[in-house]
């Protein structure tokens, strides 16, 4: 299977779901487990671009298939992918445990709606749950990704910040 | 809460799938995997072999036949929403599938595994129904084809055979008036109670062990839902009439 | 002090490692380690004839199991945290039950083995031989006591506490008008996204224990950790990495998992990590929020509440180990923001045969709010009084501070309100709310709340310049989300005239911080944030003395800013602070980064050793703040509701906050915690609940059937806010953490009653529950 543009080998182990194999096999711990029964979201990764849940599926399921976890969105030290800028631009963050999730949800949710009316950013974040910002942040990080996927140079190129920190 | 210990099988056509459930001893067939893998998790299901059909090439597919549309056993939830093939030939399929959990789970969920799973609050065993559709299902003894009347037989329990598989899935075209209303606590959540229109025909789900045809005149008689956390049998039968009041409003 | 950064909503540091999937929270820690299951007891009471774990321990790939008799602390009690006089039957658990289990949830046996999948396989293997008993389940029948959870606690009663302030009997009796009201509240589940995990290693050679756990207080587990193992403190280090979220049940200390997995990583000299999974995360995880209060309550013609008299029981679950301190707080914070001038409460903490209960975001507060919200619509339905004005009446005014309400507080104190201005609170809330929206079947609801804020007793921060002119800052207490690493790096950043982006904080890490209390109860911004301020200002002193030396200035002329220690007025007489960390170190040998101004023939000579007495190396400081009470936080909410009057759908139409936490320090912080806690706030009104049968198991341990909104559920919220500073800090700050979430549940009360006209007295709610209680008012 590929993961984030990687031939990576498949598991021995049949019934390693596919969101343990992204941690423990492959340590890209990016990709959280909330709940492993699909409905929190946490977990979400985008098989052949499409968003998923990778707690319901089994690891050897995505063989011949493409995964993108979050790792895969930004190479490392290159600028936030714009989804993720946004989300920090408006705050919609905090303990970031949920986050790897939505933001693969989101990146699913702008390609399906590249310019989503409000009822399409909460139905389309609705399968998400987060515990820490009521989500009316990251109701706002959708409508500024929108924006900043339409214009890429509107914005900054990235956070202040430490890396490693 | 990890799988409990099974064989895994990944067949590479229906008829080398329908030889394993023919052979083995308990076994399940994992398609979309929305049900199935949560109810593996929670070590509630614990079949012995599992035989994964997502390898199948070719029955993927969304074809008109017979005055209807043909969904065939890997066809995933999210491109019956994106068809336009269903929403010229049964729109009714189309504004039904957009209640089914949320996008992340119809892009992995089939069609045919929902109808199979035959989850008594789930919406497309009722659309199937109220449109008097039908499936197809394979076994190394041949092909029958179900009518939606005859295939639901209780919780979670089809009179699909143990050794078949639901190859395929037709609703017929759906004509206005037709609508799918149903009282979640939750978006995307199974509902508390729903009920489809497909013109004259009325069809309920959530408000007893299968999806049942009702009369609109008298939805609730009859009846006798089941009691959870979220309704008692009193308010489902209340929300059905308040249900199919709304659906023959128009 | 400049004051750029205090204030300032500055974008935060975590995000950029959080975004891109590099967060470290305890499960990602991997170095092989081992992993762990549970074994939890299916009853909720039950005696224990055996054990057996043998065909667990054959099967291939376990490494050990563990039951309460392989342990040598098998038969200790894990510590009662906060004893309590009145607590006279504190009651708490071993780790691993041997004789008795009293909540289904409770921890029996433990399997160590190379994956989750093996040991989850051989928890299955352990065979338990069960006797059930009889099981108490709610505040009332434990009241009842037809069944004890604990054969030595007559009528479960587990402590008792009366108090009053006035003479409530007599006031009572001449009131013109009294009246009796019934509330309940049921059990309620924090749930943060990540569930609870610990990871451990053991260094032999060094005698060092490492531990890596989500918890809200590494300090605490550390020296637990350091007295159970016989450990010195220094050979304990205790880490609290990335957490998914605290919101209270991470402050309950000493789980089962956090002696036994360093425990297992001692024995077993691997690594070993457990991480619970979400079903279980239901019943091992404390809850809160059960409570049932019996209320008689006089007032005037002009609903002017003259006696207050509140009974009530705490559901306390099956144990005690977090104390009487949840029904201590309900019972102070009942009167809330009004004058009560004769109050008596007396509460009952209660055993029952499910999870023990410690404090979950609000911790007794909404309950209080509850009640006395709810008392005073019913009054203003008694007068037909206008809701709004009622509450004018009774609310304390600007001018009446400090206010001592005269009961006790959690602290050991007496509650005294410190500052605040309710009465504009509610005209702000009522102004922003608006007029009310067209349409049948809407509501309004209201609800004013105070909150207890940084309790003790202390907090601790050590700050330091470097040679390189960032600067690095440490405190023990953690963050679960509240953006530690921002927030104290603005108060830093001021102190030290620097830019807000070098100075680099580090929170709950024992090995860089080992001492403080913890997180929890709205303290961190009041504690560990002035905290970092005295510690900070004291580096600014010492770099204004060593500075003055250098620049031949007085003391006093000295200002920090811009990265300088400078003269005021000559900005290009100044050292930058790395610069005067060099020379804060005289040293003997050069190391290079510019340590050459410090060595003995370069630095300008002042009279005396190099280090005068008391004088220490290095630009740093380690400060501490006790504060000497609690800081008072406040709020108002307002919502519109429209309640469907066929399917009983709550849809809110609007939600407006007025809140005052006293000097903000990062209003985008701020904003998400209130964002945060008013949806959690909804979640548990309307959504969520713990439904327990009568034999005492949990129905519905999942996502599935509980409740938990998306946003679909959650409304906007408008936010306002007012500053009454606190007069007892020297930040001026009062807590936040909590304040979204406590009014919430009267808040949509109040709304859904006026909507529908349906008394509420009970939390939560839901369709089923509305159409049930409309259905009895009809008849």
């Amino acid at each position: 299977m590929k993961v984030n543009g990687v031939q990576r080998a498949a598991p021995d182990d049949t019934r390693l779901l596919l969101s343990d194999h992204l941690r423990q096999e492959l340590g890209l711990t990016g990709t959280h487990v909330g709940c492993e029964h699909g409905v929190c979201g946490c977990c979400t990764v985008l098989l052949d671009g499409a968003p998923v849940r990778s707690c319901l599926m089994l690891a050897v399921q995505a063989e011949g298939h493409d995964v993108t976890t979050i790792e895969g969105l930004a190479r490392d030290g290159s600028a936030l992918h714009p989804v993720q800028q946004a989300f920090h631009e408006c705050h919609a963050l905090q303990c970031g445990f949920c986050t790897p999730g939505f933001v693969m949800s989101v990146v699913g949710l702008l390609a399906q709606h590249p310019h989503p009316t409000e009822q399409e950013v909460d139905e389309g974040i609705a399968g998400n749950l987060c515990r820490c910002t009521g989500y009316a942040s990251i109701r706002r990080a959708v409508t500024r990704a929108a924006e900043l996927n339409s214009s890429p140079h509107v914005g900054k190129s990235g956070p202040k910040g430490r890396d490693g920190a | 809460m990890k799988p409990p210990p099974f064989a895994y099988h990944a067949p590479g056509s229906i008829d080398e799938a329908c030889n394993l459930l023919s052979t083995l001893e308990d076994a399940k067939v994992l398609a979309g995997g929305q049900s199935l893998i949560p109810l593996l998790n929670f070590r509630l299901a614990r079949p012995q072999h599992l035989i994964d059909i997502n390898r199948i090439a070719g029955v993927d597919r969304i074809y008109e036949r017979d005055g209807g549309v043909a969904v065939q056993a890997l066809v995933r939830q999210a491109a019956v929403e994106d068809s336009d093939v269903v929403a010229r030939v049964c729109p009714l399929l189309t504004d039904a599938i957009r209640l089914v959990a949320h996008r992340v789970i119809r892009n992995r969920g089939t069609v045919c595994g929902s109808i199979a799973h035959a989850d008594p609050a789930s919406e497309l065993p009722a659309v199937l129904l109220a449109l008097g559709g039908s499936v197809v299902a394979k076994s190394t003894r041949g092909e029958r084809v179900i009518g939606a009347g005859a295939l639901f037989a209780g919780v979670f329990e089809t009179t699909l055979a143990p050794d078949e598989v639901l190859v395929e899935a037709w609703f017929p075209s759906s004509s206005k008036p037709y609508s799918v209303i149903e009282e979640s606590r939750r978006h995307g959540d199974f509902a508390l109670a729903g009920v489809v229109r497909a013109s004259d025909r009325l069809a309920l789900f959530g408000v007893a062990p299968t999806p049942v045809l009702a009369d609109p005149r008298d939805p609730a008689r009859g009846l006798e839902p089941s009691r959870d956390l979220e309704a008692s049998p009193d308010f489902r039968l209340h929300l059905i009439r308040v249900l199919t009041e709304q659906a023959f409003a128009a | 002090m400049t004051t750029r950064w205090f204030g300032a909503p500055v974008q935060r540091f975590e995000d950029d490692r959080l975004l891109r999937g590099h967060g470290r929270f305890t499960d990602d820690f991997d170095e092989g380690a081992l992993e762990c299951c549970f074994v939890r007891s299916p009853y909720a009471h039950a005696r224990i004839r055996s054990i057996d774990a043998t065909a667990a321990r054959a099967m291939p790939g376990v490494i050990a199991v563990y039951t309460a008799v392989d342990l040598p602390f098998g038969g200790v009690d894990l510590p009662l945290l906060i004893p309590h006089p009145n607590l006279t039957h504190g009651r708490t658990q071993r780790c691993l039950a041997s004789e008795r289990v009293r909540y289904a949830g409770e921890a029996v046996a433990f399997v160590v083995a190379e994956t989750r999948y093996l040991a989850e396989d051989a928890a299955e293997l352990v065979e338990v031989d069960y006797e059930p008993l009889p099981v108490v389940i709610t505040p009332e029948a434990s009241s009842r006591a037809e069944h004890l959870v604990h054969d030595d606690v007559p009528g479960n009663v587990a402590a008792e506490m009366l108090q009053e302030v006035g003479d409530v009997e007599k006031a009572l009796r001449e009131a013109p008008h009294r009246k009796r009201l019934k509330f309940r509240y049921e059990r309620a589940a924090a749930s943060p996204m990540e569930g609870r995990a610990v990871w451990a290693r053991w260094s032999a050679g060094d005698r060092k224990l490492m531990v890596y756990d989500s918890t809200q207080s590494p300090t605490s587990i550390r020296g637990g950790l350091a007295v159970l193992f016989g450990l010195p403190e220094s050979n304990v280090e205790v880490i609290a990495p990335d957490v998914g979220g605290g919101f209270g049940p991470k402050i309950m200390l000493f789980y089962p998992d956090e002696l036994l997995v360093p425990y297992a990583a001692m024995q077993l000299g691997r690594p070993v990590k457990w991480t619970e999974d979400r079903q279980e995360h239901f019943t091992a995880v404390n809850q809160e929020r059960g409570q049932v209060h019996e209320v008689v309550v006089g007032f005037d013609a002009e609903g002017r509440v003259l006696a207050l008299s509140d009974d009530f029981i705490h559901d306390g679950g099956a144990y005690t180990p977090y104390g009487i301190i949840l029904p201590i707080i309900s019972a102070a914070q009942v009167p809330g923001p009004y004058r009560i001038p004769n109050y008596r409460v007396r509460f009952r903490d209660m055993y029952t045969n499910a999870t023990p209960t410690s404090p979950y975001r609000g911790a007794g507060r909404p309950h209080a709010c509850f009640v006395m919200e709810r008392t005073l619509d019913a009054i203003a339905a008694d007068l037909h009084l206008d809701r709004i004005e009622l509450r004018r009446r009774n609310l304390i005014q600007a001018g009446e501070f400090p206010y001592d309400v005269g009961v006790a507080w959690q602290d050991g104190n007496t509650v005294v309100y410190d500052s605040g201005d309710y009465p504009t609170l509610l005209d702000k809330a009522i102004a922003n709310l608006g007029p009310k929206p067209a349409g049948d079947n809407v509501g309004m609801g209201i609800g004013i709340y105070v909150e207890g804020t940084g309790v003790g007793p202390y907090e601790g921060a050590h700050v330091q310049v470097l040679v390189s002119g960032k600067v690095v800052a440490a405190t023990g207490i953690p963050s679960q989300g509240q953006a530690h690493a921002t927030v104290w790096a603005q108060v830093v950043a001021d102190e030290l005239g620097v830019d807000v982006g070098d100075v680099e904080v580090t929170s709950g890490d024992t090995r860089r911080f080992p001492w403080g209390v913890g997180t929890f109860a709205s303290r961190g911004a009041v504690t560990a944030g002035n905290a970092m301020h005295v510690a900070a200002r004291m580096v600014a002193d010492k770099a204004k003395h060593i500075a003055a030396d250098h620049l031949e200035a007085a003391v006093e002329d000295l200002e920090l800013a811009g990265g300088l220690v400078r003269v005021k007025g000559s900005p290009d007489r100044g050292i930058p602070l790395g610069a005067v960390a060099v020379l804060s170190n005289p040293v003997r040998y050069a190391f290079g980064g510019g340590t050459e101004a410090a060595t003995q023939f370069a630095a300008r000579p002042r009279e005396g050793p190099p280090l005068r007495d008391g004088e220490q190396p290095g630009l740093e400081a380690t400060g501490y703040y006790s504060p000497p009470g609690s800081t008072w936080a406040s709020g108002c909410h307002a919502a519109y509701v429209r309640v469907d009057p066929k399917t009983f759908r709550l849809e809110i139409l609007k939600y407006v906050v007025v809140h005052d936490c006293g000097r903000v320090i990062n209003p985008l912080v701020l904003q998400g915690q209130i964002e945060g806690g008013v949806a959690q706030g909804i979640g548990g009104a309307f959504y969520e609940r713990l439904a327990y049968d009568g034999d005492g198991q949990l129905r519905n341990a999942s996502f599935m059937e509980f409740l938990m909104p998306y946003a679909t559920e959650i409304p906007p919220i408008e936010i306002d806010h007012i500053e009454t500073p606190s007069p007892l800090n020297p930040l001026g700050v009062k807590g936040a953490g909590e304040a979204g979430v406590i009014p919430v549940g009267a808040v949509l009360a109040s709304a859904i009653e006026d909507a529908t006209g349906i008394e509420i007295t009970e939390m939560p709610l839901s369709p089923l529950r509305l159409f049930e209680l409309y259905r009895l008012m009809e008849r």
